[in-house]
C-alpha cells in the first residue's frame, strides 16, 4: 500500500445537489468515486495522482432501473451484480448480461458500476462494448443542469471524454429495439475468468430473409477506446452473407481498428483474433 | 485514539458488534479490520482486488476489503472470517474445509470460505460451473481448488440440499 | 496389525486455526515500539553508484537509514558462493538490487521517503538472455558468466551417431516462472548488539536464515534466533530469499534499537525475489531402426540471473533428470548455469528438474514420430527397469515399472479411444482436441551426498503428561508437514494422534533437521521422526517404566515417572545414508537419489482455433510414491503441483524489459483460477521404500514436472504444430499455427 493517506481527501456529502454544488465551485477539483474498483488499485500503487474526491456511492439518484417500452435506464451505480439479478436485462440485453458476468469475480461485480467503468474509460472494457451495440445514451447532470449525450462518440481519445469536470454521469439510457436481434458476446481473455480483456467483440444483426436489415458491432482492446465499427457494419447492412461478404468486412475491420502489442498481448493476435469473432459473428447469422 | 488531522470517524458493524473506526478516509477497510480492531484473519495478497485473500461480507454482499475506502464503511454490516463460527460451533462452510483438505497454507482460506459461504447464500445447490464461477475471483496457488469443490459440495450436503 | 493412522487422512494439526483465521502469520503480529521498513531498489539492470540523495521534504532525521556501511559483519548472503551482496555497494548488477533501507514508525510517511530516495547509477551494459550471456555480449560474472557446469558422460556418444538409423534434433525453452505464494515475503527483528537478533518470518528453513544472519553480524550462533510464522506458500520461493529479507529486518532493528517488520507488497514480491530459471535444452537424440535409443546428447543451459545463489544445485537436479526415465548405452549431458542481469533465480519446487523433463518429453514425441512409432510404443521400447543403469551410473534397485504405470495412464485417460475419436472429431470443427502425456521421475532427497552433508537431526521429547513434543526445523507451509509428523509420531508410539504436538519452528528451541526442500520432508526426516519416537518408546521400556505392549495411559504414566526420577524425556534421532549408496562429486556419477518416485500424467486439450486459447479438459495423475500416509494430502500436493504445471504451460508468462519483469500484478501475470483448472484425477500405487517412513517416498515436487510436456504433446496432437517453448499463449499458438499455414 504504497499511497501517502494524510494527502487524500475523500467526503461524502449527504445529496446530489451538494456534490454536484462542490464539484461546480472549482471544477476538476473534487472529482466523483464511485465503487473504488479502480481508484483503489491506482492508490494502493501509488499512481493515484488526483487528491480530493466526493464519494457518490451513497447517492439513490445515481441508482435504479428503469424500463419503458422502448428503453431501460439504468442509474450511473448499478453494479454488475444488479445487472445480472435484472430479469429483463438477462431477457433482452444478453450482451450486458455476459459482459457484467466477466468483468472480474463476484466480489468485483458487487462493487463495479456501468458508471465507473465509463467514466475510467479503459480501452479494454468489458461493458461498453454491449452499451454501443445497445445505442446507449447517457444523461450527465451538474449543478446547472443536464444533458444527453449519445454514448457512441462519447470517448474522444484514450482517456477522453465529452464529460466536463464539474459533470456526473447520472444514467445510461439502453435501446430495447434489438430484443429480437441475434446477439455476439465474446470476450477473449488472460484465461477464463478475472480477466482484462486482449479483444472483446460485441455484435447484433436484424436477418430477415437471409439479408441484414441492420446490425451493430463493437470491439474493445483494439484502439484507445472502445470502438463502434461503423465502416464494418457500413460493409454489411443490407448485404446477403456470403463468403465474400465476408472476407470484405474482415478487412474493413482491419482497417477500422488499431491494435497494439503491449505486456498482455500483440497487436497481430488482436487483429486475427478480433477478425475471428467477426466471422464467428457471421457465420451464427447464417445459420437461419 | 485521539483524532489525527484528516482522519474521520466510521460508524459500522463488524461481526455483529457496532464499532466506530478512526481513520483516513481512503484507508482501505482491509487495513482498519486488521489494525484497528486486531481482526487479522482477512488477509492482502496483492493489493490490486485480483486474489480475494482479503474478502470479506459487506452488507451480505462478498466485496474485496483492499478497494473498499473505509469511509464507505458507513453504516454497513461487516462479517470477516471471525464473525463466521459461533464460538467453538464451526459454520459448515469450515467444517467441510477441514473435512475436504480445502486448506492447505491457509492464506486464502478466509477468503474462500466467505466467498463459499456467499456462493451457497445464493445458490444453495450450485452446479459444478456455477462453483467454479463463484469462486474464480478467489485465488489458490497450494491446492488446484479440488479440494475447495468438495469441500464446498459436501457444505451442502450438510446443510441437506445439494442433491 | 491395522495402522491406525498411516494412510489415514487423519485432520490437519492446524486446520482449525485455518479455517478460522486464528492462524498467525507474519503480518498479523505488532510488536510495542515497532517500525515498519522498506527497500530502496536499483532502477537500472547493472551500473555504477555515484550518489544517493535523500529528497523532497521528508522529515529523514525521523528515518533509520542503512546502507553497506552499516553491516556490521559480511556483506554477503551466506549460501553456496559468497557474491550476493545484502545491499549493494559501489555496483548494482540486476534491476530491483536493494541498495538502500529506511524505517520509520509510520508506514506512510515511509512510502513518501522511498519515492524520495534517488540513487545516481552509471549504467554500464548488460546481458538479459541466456544466448546474450554465452555469447559474451558482455562479461558480467567471473571470468566467463558461468556459474557452474556439469557434464555427464557414459558410453560413447560420438560412435553411436555413426550407426544411428535416424538423429533427431530439437531445442526447447522454458520460461522464468513466478512462485505466486498468496502471503508475501515477510520479516519481523529484533535487534541489539548485546542481545542478538531475532527475527520471526514466512520462511520455509529457518537453519538457512540463522546461518546467513550469524555471518551478516559476525554473531555467535547461540545470539542469533529465527522463529517460522505460519507461512502462506513458499514452493521454494521462500526457502534461500528469507535470508536476504530477514538481514534487511534485521540491519534496520540493530541501527534503530527498534522491532522492525519489513512486508513485501505483491509488486515488490514479484519483481524484485526469485522465480524459476528459464532454460534452453538442446537435444540430439540417435535412435535405431527398431526404435530403441542409441545415444542421448543434451545441452541444458539454466538463466541464473545476477548471483549464484542455489544455480548450482539447481543445474545439478536438471541435468541428472535431463535424460529421463529411460535406459541409453550411450549419453553426453552437458549442463550449464549463466549469469545474466535478471533478479536471480532461485528455488521453485521442481527445481530443475521441470525445465529438463519438459525439453526431454516433448523431444521423446518427437523421436517416436522419426522411428515411426507411437509416443507409448516408443517409451515402451525404452523404460529403464530394475537392475539397468540410469544416465549418471544409477543402478535402479528399486522394483520399477513403468510400461504398467504407462498402461494405467492410458486406461484411465482413455488414451487410445480418444487418440482416434478426437482426430476424426478435429476434421469437422473448429475446436481442435488432443491428448498428449509425459513420462518421468523424480528424486527424492538432496542429491548425491547431500543428505549426508546435511546429516539432519529431530528430537522428541515428552512432558509429565504424556504428551509427546516432535522437535523439527521441518516447516509446515500447506504440504502437511505437523500432520505427518504427529501421524507417524503417534503410530510409530501407539499413541492417539491429538497427543502429539509439533513444536514451531524455532532455531532456539529445536534441531537442524534440514531445509524444508527438495521432497524430503516426509521421506527423510519423516523417517527420522519415526526413529526418534522408537528411540523414545525404547528409552522407557528400557529404564523399566514401561512393558512391550503398553496401553496409552501406561505410556503417559510412565512418562511422569521418567521425568521425575531422571529429568528431561528426550530422543533424538541423526539421520545415517542407507548402507550401499554411494555417490561421486567430481566424476558427477553414482546413486544420484535414495529413491525416485515414478508417474505418467495425461492431459486432454480443446485448441479454439478462432482464439488459439487451450483449454485442459481432463487430466490423469498416475504415480507411484512408496507409500501414502495421507491419502487426502498426497492427493492435494498431486493437484496443486499439476494446477501449477498448467500455469506454467499455458499461463504464467514474465514480461521482461531491460531484466525488469513489467507485469509484476495479479491482473498481468496470470495464475489459473477455480474456472481455467480440469478435473484432476490421481492415482497412487504403492512400492514401499524401504528407508523411508512406512516406506513413503517423497512428492512434493514431482507433479511439476509432468504438466506442461503433456499438455504440449497434447498441443501437438491437436494442431500438427510442435511448440518447442512454454508458456505456449495464445499468442505463441497464433504465430505457430498462422506458419504452418503459409
Amino acid at each position: 500500500m504504497r499511497a501517502y493517506l494524510p494527502a487524500y481527501q475523500l467526503k461524502a456529502l449527504p445529496s446530489l445537489a451538494e456534490t454536484l454544488q462542490q464539484m461546480a465551485s472549482e471544477p476538476g477539483a473534487w472529482r466523483p468515486f464511485a465503487g473504488g474498483t479502480d481508484l483503489m488499485v491506482l492508490l494502493e500503487a501509488g499512481k493515484l495522482a488526483h487528491k480530493q474526491y466526493l464519494s457518490v456511492w451513497h447517492l439513490p439518484e445515481l441508482r435504479g432501473i428503469e424500463e419503458t417500452p422502448e428503453h431501460i435506464r439504468l442509474g450511473a451505480l448499478t453494479t454488475y451484480t444488479q445487472v445480472l439479478c435484472h430479469p429483463t436485462l438477462q431477457r433482452e440485453f444478453p450482451l450486458l448480461c455476459q459482459a457484467a458476468s466477466e468483468t472480474g469475480g463476484v466480489a468485483t461485480q458487487n462493487r463495479g458500476t456501468l458508471g465507473g467503468n465509463i467514466a475510467n474509460a479503459s480501452p479494454a472494457a468489458d461493458s461498453p462494448p454491449a452499451l454501443l451495440v445497445y445505442d446507449a445514451e447517457l444523461e450527465l447532470v451538474s449543478a446547472s443542469g443536464s444533458r444527453r449525450v449519445a454514448y457512441h462518440g462519447f470517448h474522444a481519445g484514450y482517456k477522453k471524454m465529452d464529460l466536463r469536470p464539474e459533470e456526473l454521469i447520472q444514467t445510461i439510457r439502453v435501446s430495447r429495439k434489438m430484443k429480437h436481434w441475434k446477439q455476439y458476446y465474446r470476450k477473449v481473455g488472460t484465461r477464463r475468468a478475472q480477466a482484462i480483456s486482449k479483444v472483446c467483440f460485441a455484435g447484433a444483426a436484424d436477418v430477415i430473409g437471409g439479408q441484414i436489415r441492420d446490425l451493430r458491432i463493437a470491439v474493445a482492446s483494439v484502439a484507445p477506446t472502445v470502438v463502434r465499427c461503423v465502416q464494418t457494419e457500413q460493409c454489411l447492412r443490407g448485404r446477403r452473407l456470403d463468403p465474400e461478404r465476408v472476407r470484405a468486412a474482415r478487412e474493413t475491420l482491419a482497417r477500422e481498428i488499431a491494435p497494439i502489442d503491449d505486456m498482455r498481448s500483440t497487436a497481430r493476435y488482436r487483429l486475427r483474433v478480433a477478425q475471428n469473432l467477426l466471422a464467428d459473428f457471421l457465420g451464427g447469422l447464417q445459420a437461419e | 485514539m485521539s483524532e489525527a488531522a484528516g482522519k474521520v470517524s466510521v460508524a459500522c458493524k463488524v461481526n455483529g458488534k457496532p464499532v466506530v473506526l478512526c481513520a483516513y478516509p481512503m484507508a482501505r477497510l482491509l487495513d482498519v479490520l486488521r489494525e484497528e480492531l486486531r481482526l487479522t484473519g482477512t488477509k492482502e495478497g496483492c493489493g490490486e482486488g485480483e486474489c480475494g485473500a482479503c474478502s470479506v461480507l459487506l452488507d451480505g454482499e462478498l466485496v474485496n476489503s483492499c478497494l473498499i475506502p473505509v469511509l464507505q464503511a458507513e453504516g454497513t454490516d461487516i462479517t470477516t472470517i471471525e464473525g463466521l463460527a459461533s464460538g467453538d460451533q464451526l459454520h459448515a462452510v469450515q467444517e467441510a474445509f477441514l473435512a475436504c483438505g480445502g486448506a492447505q497454507c491457509g492464506i486464502c482460506t478466509p477468503g474462500m470460505v466467505l466467498a463459499a459461504v456467499n456462493l451457497l447464500a445464493q445458490k444453495p445447490s450450485p452446479t459444478d460451473a456455477e462453483i467454479r464461477t463463484g469462486l474464480a475471483g478467489n485465488l489458490c496457488r497450494c491446492t488446484g481448488y479440488m479440494r475447495i469443490f468438495e469441500a464446498v459440495i459436501a457444505a451442502c450436503q450438510r446443510t441437506g440440499i445439494r442433491s | 496389525m491395522p495402522k491406525r493412522y498411516i494412510g489415514q487422512s487423519v485432520p490437519r494439526k492446524e486446520g482449525r486455526e485455518k479455517v478460522t483465521g486464528r492462524a498467525r502469520y507474519v503480518d498479523d503480529l505488532t510488536f510495542p515500539g515497532m517500525l515498519y521498513g522498506a527497500t530502496v531498489r536499483s532502477q537500472v539492470a547493472r551500473g555504477q553508484i555515484r550518489g544517493i540523495h535523500f529528497e523532497g521534504s521528508v522529515p529523514w532525521d525521523e528515518f533509520t537509514i542503512v546502507t553497506a556501511r552499516d553491516i556490521p559483519g559480511k556483506n554477503c548472503v551466506a549460501l553456496i558462493l559468497e557474491d550476493q551482496p545484502y545491499l549493494a555497494a559501489e555496483q548494482v548488477n540486476h534491476p530491483e538490487e536493494p541498495i538502500v533501507l529506511l524505517a520509520h514508525a509510520d508506514r506512510y510517511l515511509l512510502e513518501e521517503a522511498r519515492r524520495a530516495v534517488r540513487v545516481e547509477i552509471e549504467p554500464l551494459p548488460a546481458v538479459f538472455t541466456i544466448e546474450e550471456s554465452l555469447a559474451h555480449k558482455e562479461v558480467v560474472w567471473g571470468e566467463n558468466n558461468v556459474f557452474k557446469s556439469f557434464l555427464v558422460t557414459r558410453g560413447d556418444v560420438e560412435s553411436a551417431w555413426k550407426q544411428a538409423d535416424f538423429i533427431v534434433e530439437g531445442e526447447y525453452h522454458t520460461g522464468a516462472q513466478e512462485q505466486l505464494y498468496i502471503e508475501p515475503n515477510g520479516m519481523i527483528a529484533v535487534a541489539t548488539p548485546q542481545d542478538g537478533v531475532t527475527v520471526w518470518g514466512s520462511l520455509q528453513c529457518p537453519f538457512y536464515v540463522h546461518k546467513a544472519l550469524v555471518a551478516l553480524f559476525g554473531l555467535p550462533k547461540e545470539k542469533v534466533r529465527v522463529v517460522q510464522m505460519e507461512t502462506g506458500g513458499g514452493f521454494g520461493g521462500k526457502e534461500e530469499y528469507p535470508s536476504m529479507i530477514a538481514g534487511h529486518a534485521a540491519l534496520l532493528a540493530w541501527k534503530s534499537g527498534r522491532p522492525v517488520k519489513i512486508v513485501y507488497d505483491r509488486a515488490e514480491d514479484m519483481a524484485a525475489t526469485t522465480k524459476r530459471h528459464p532454460s534452453r535444452t538442446r537435444h540430439r537424440t540417435a535412435v535405431s531402426r527398431d526404435g530403441k535409443l542409441l545415444a542421448m546428447g543434451i545441452d541444458f543451459v539454466i538463466d541464473g540471473g545476477a548471483y549464484t545463489t542455489l544455480s548450482p544445485v539447481v543445474l545439478s537436479r536438471g541435468t541428472i533428470h535431463a535424460a529421463g526415465p529411460y535406459f541409453c548405452p550411450n549419453v553426453r549431458i552437458r549442463g550449464r548455469a549463466v549469469a545474466t542481469n535478471l533478479p536471480p533465480h532461485g528455488a521453485f519446487r521442481g527445481f530443475g528438474a521441470p525445465q529438463s523433463i519438459f525439453a526431454l518429453e516433448c523431444h521423446m514425441n518427437e523421436v517416436a514420430k522419426a522411428a515411426g512409432l507411437t509416443p507409448d510404443e516408443f517409451r515402451r521400447r525404452n523404460f529403464i527397469e530394475q537392475g539397468q543403469t540410469s544416465a549418471v551410473g544409477q543402478v535402479i534397485r528399486e522394483r520399477v515399472d513403468m510400461r504398467r504405470l504407462l498402461d494405467r495412464a492410458l486406461e484411465l485417460s482413455d488414451y487410445h479411444a480418444k487418440t482416434k475419436r478426437l482426430a476424426a472429431e478435429n476434421a469437422h470443427s473448429r475446436l481442435k482436441k488432443g491428448i498428449g502425456f509425459a513420462s518421468f521421475m523424480h528424486g527424492a532427497g538432496f542429491t548425491g551426498s547431500g543428505e549426508e552433508y546435511l546429516a539432519s537431526v529431530v528430537s522428541l521429547e515428552a512432558t509429565p503428561e504424556g504428551r509427546v513434543r516432535v522437535l523439527a526445523a521441518s516447516t509446515e507451509m500447506g504440504q502437511g508437514t505437523n500432520t505427518v509428523f504427529a501421524q507417524i509420531a503417534a503410530e510409530t508410539l501407539g499413541l492417539d494422534y491429538e497427543w502429539i504436538e509439533v513444536a514451531q519452528p524455532d532455531t532456539a528451541a529445536v534441531p537442524n533437521s534440514g531445509p524444508t526442500v527438495a521432497s524430503r520432508t516426509c521421506m527423510i526426516v519423516g523417517k527420522l521422526v519415526e526413529s526418534a519416537a522408537l528411540g523414545l518408546k525404547q528409552t522407557l521400556i528400557r529404564s523399566g517404566l514401561l512393558r512391550e505392549n503398553y496401553e496409552p495411559a501406561e505410556f503417559r504414566q510412565a512418562c511422569r515417572k521418567y521425568i521425575e526420577q531422571f529429568g528431561p524425556l528426550k530422543s533424538t534421532s541423526q539421520y545415517q545414508p542407507p548402507p550401499g549408496v554411494h555417490w561421486d562429486d567430481e566424476k558427477y556419477q553414482g546413486d544420484a537419489y535414495g529413491t525416485y518416485a515414478w508417474a505418467v500424467y495425461v492431459a486432454e486439450v480443446t485448441v479454439d482455433t478462432i482464439t488459439c486459447e487451450v483449454r485442459v479438459d481432463d487430466f490423469v495423475a498416475v504415480q507411484e510414491v512408496g507409500k501414502v500416509i495421507h491419502p487426502v494430502l498426497a492427493t492435494g500436493q498431486i493437484e496443486g503441483g499439476v494446477a501449477q504445471g498448467i500455469g506454467y504451460a499455458l499461463f504464467e508468462n514474465v514480461v521482461w524489459q531491460e531484466g525488469r519483469m513489467v507485469n509484476a500484478q495479479m491482473t498481468n501475470y496470470i495464475m489459473p483460477t477455480s474456472a481455467d483448472v480440469p478435473p484432476i484425477r490421481v492415482y497412487f500405487e504403492e512400492n514401499p521404500y524401504p528407508h523411508g517412513p512406512q516406506g513413503a517416498k517423497g512428492i512434493g515436487e514431482l507433479p511439476m514436472d509432468g504438466p506442461a510436456p503433456a499438455i504440449v504433446n497434447a498441443i501437438e496432437q491437436a494442431t500438427g504444430v510442435r511448440i518447442p517453448r512454454i508458456p505456449v499463449t495464445p499468442e505463441v499458438l497464433l504465430e505457430a499455427l498462422e506458419g504452418e499455414l503459409v
